[in-house]
């Protein structure tokens, strides 16, 4: 251990913020990039299915619409 | 007339020589330029008002011109070029002799070659010729305004050479202009630095003989490469659109 | 021979592949990053000349390392779009192009913090900083040029046609801010004559640089997934992962 308390290790006799500030940055930068580019393909993927289950509906949609039967109410 | 166009088309040997292709194109671009005047000096304008600029917002003293003259031109002249730019290919691919130049038997980056060396004459030419009596109004010494037009002599075809790679990727694109600048002013920053080094060691009464042949190093690269890349790029731009 | 290349062309191998090998590179990255990161905070020597506040250096220069290396990775993957018009190349320089800027601009932040407890300013135009501010430009032209262009063979090429111009230039700006700085103020500074390092301090600089490369593997990897599930969405083969994936 390169510090003698914790406390000397924080303030690293008075060069603390600089160094702190930098990897405080560098975590927040380097998180926001890795978290961003997950929600990215979760999303993509997520707008994928949403396509592909819509499409063979779309196909079917007009067969579909000429059987409608339609129900009355049988109050 | 109608046979003699077919054998143009059909037979190799009645197409011209690559020179004599290079040479048409060159004085084509030439002469389409001189039909609009104001096109051409519209640049030159701005140079002299970017310089005006200068001493009205940051000082007038003799000194600090002194200082930054050199400076402030090469600043000035690369803004200019960088605004010439946008018609270097422009008005050839609204009417599609883009496409046509592209379709030439002649190797394309010749071609393109001709073009840019037409537009230094167009842009960079002037800004040459038109730099001493700058100078003068920036208080530069003599000697200083010789090596100032020396230097912008070899650097402004340098300019126009890489300008062309930019103007031909953002061809057809729309804020083509804003886009151009981005990707060409980090690639003109050494010519800057070298162009306004170069006069402010003559300033200094430095030798500069090695600082102006390293600048016709860059001249020479960029006269052999940048035709590639922008003969490259011509042709995605066109496949584009 | 060929087989291998082409298979290393196809999206769909790609995507298996990238799928096995993220899980090692981000968790040895991430441990080889803290345990760099931690004995360099806490276990590493000060150093004489700088004090703690050089400690800095086991993030700065893994970006910095890294940031330049990526730019190089680009003109490599650009010339395999130019002239095999392979896919993936193209895909690698979309997915990583940000993340390079991101990088680049870590670096030069770092650099400035570190500039004011040693040089006293927060800003110096140091021939390094300068030239690492330049590539953060190349990098802001590459995104711009790849948003800009709707098309995308088309902009594959042009963005490959900038990259290969802009690493032509990189030793020319290098060089040249280095002149530049020399003519302008005498060199009182250096960054770079480091007295040869203690071991104790170089080992976890090593294990940062390496992890750092890790995670960049694995974002690089993460990245082009998106992007290959972006371009390939018609393909039947993306429409079955994406039904097979449960989240």
């Amino acid at each position: 251990m390169a510090f003698d308390s914790f406390g000397a290790f924080i303030v690293m006799e008075g060069h603390g913020p600089y160094v702190w500030a930098c990897y405080f940055v560098f975590f927040l930068l380097m998180g926001a990039v890795m978290f961003w580019s997950l929600r990215q393909r979760r999303f993509v993927i997520a707008q994928q299915r949403r396509r592909t289950d819509s499409t063979p509906v779309r196909a079917e949609s007009p067969a579909g619409a000429s059987f409608t039967r339609i129900e009355p109410s049988q109050d | 007339m109608a046979t003699e166009f077919t054998v143009t088309l059909r037979s190799p040997e009645v197409s011209v020589g690559t020179a004599t292709a290079m040479k048409a194109v060159f004085v084509r671009d030439l002469k389409t330029a001189f039909r609009q005047p104001q096109d051409l000096l519209n640049p030159l304008l701005f140079f002299v008002m970017v310089v005006t600029l200068f001493p009205l917002g940051v000082s007038p003293e003799v000194s600090f011109l002194q200082q930054a003259g050199s400076g402030i031109l090469w600043v000035a002249a690369l803004l200019s070029v960088l605004l010439s730019l946008d018609h270097l290919y422009r008005h050839d691919f609204d009417d599609g002799t883009l496409e046509q130049l592209v379709l030439q038997p002649q190797p394309l980056f010749l071609l393109v070659l001709a073009k840019s060396l037409a537009h230094w004459v167009l842009t960079g030419l002037p800004l040459v010729l038109l730099a001493p009596v700058l100078g003068v109004m920036v208080h530069l010494e003599g000697n200083s305004v010789a090596v100032l037009c020396l230097t912008l002599l070899i650097g402004t075809p340098v300019l126009s050479l890489i300008g062309s790679i930019g103007a031909a990727l953002t061809l057809g694109l729309r804020s083509a202009g804003v886009l151009l600048s981005l990707l060409i002013i980090p690639l003109y920053i050494p010519v800057l630095i070298f162009g306004t080094g170069t006069v402010m060691a003559a300033s200094e009464g430095a030798p500069v003989a090695g600082q102006l042949a390293l600048m016709g190093a860059f001249l020479m690269l960029a006269l052999t490469l940048a035709p590639f890349a922008s003969a490259a790029a011509l042709r995605i731009s066109l496949s584009n659109s | 021979m060929w087989q291998i290349f082409h298979k290393l062309g196809s999206p769909k191998w790609f995507f298996g592949i990238a799928s096995t090998l993220m899980p090692w590179l981000l968790w040895v990255g991430v441990a080889l990053l803290v345990a760099g990161l931690g004995w360099g905070l806490a276990f590493a020597p000060q150093d004489y000349l700088q004090g703690n506040s050089y400690r800095i250096i086991f993030i700065h220069v893994p970006s910095a390392f890294l940031a330049q290396s990526v730019y190089i990775m680009m003109a490599v993957a650009g010339l395999v779009t130019l002239v095999w018009r392979m896919k993936l190349a193209d895909v690698f320089v979309k997915a990583v192009a940000p993340v390079g800027a991101v990088l680049t601009f870590l670096a030069l932040f770092t650099g400035a913090v570190w500039g004011k407890p040693t040089w006293g300013t927060w800003w110096i135009w140091d021939a390094r900083l300068t030239s690492m501010l330049i590539l953060l430009f190349l990098y802001f032209g590459v995104i711009a040029l790849g948003a800009a262009i709707s098309d995308e063979k088309s902009s594959a090429r042009a963005v490959a046609v900038l990259v290969l111009v802009g690493v032509v230039n990189i030793p020319i700006i290098k060089y040249s801010v280095e002149w530049w700085n020399t003519l302008h103020q005498p060199a009182t500074f250096k960054l770079t004559e480091k007295p040869s390092m203690p071991a104790e301090m170089w080992v976890p600089l090593l294990l940062s640089v390496l992890g750092l490369y890790l995670i960049f593997g694995w974002l690089a990897c993460l990245r082009m997934q998106t992007e290959i599930l972006v371009r390939e969405g018609r393909t039947r083969w993306v429409q079955q992962l994406v039904q097979a994936r449960g989240d």
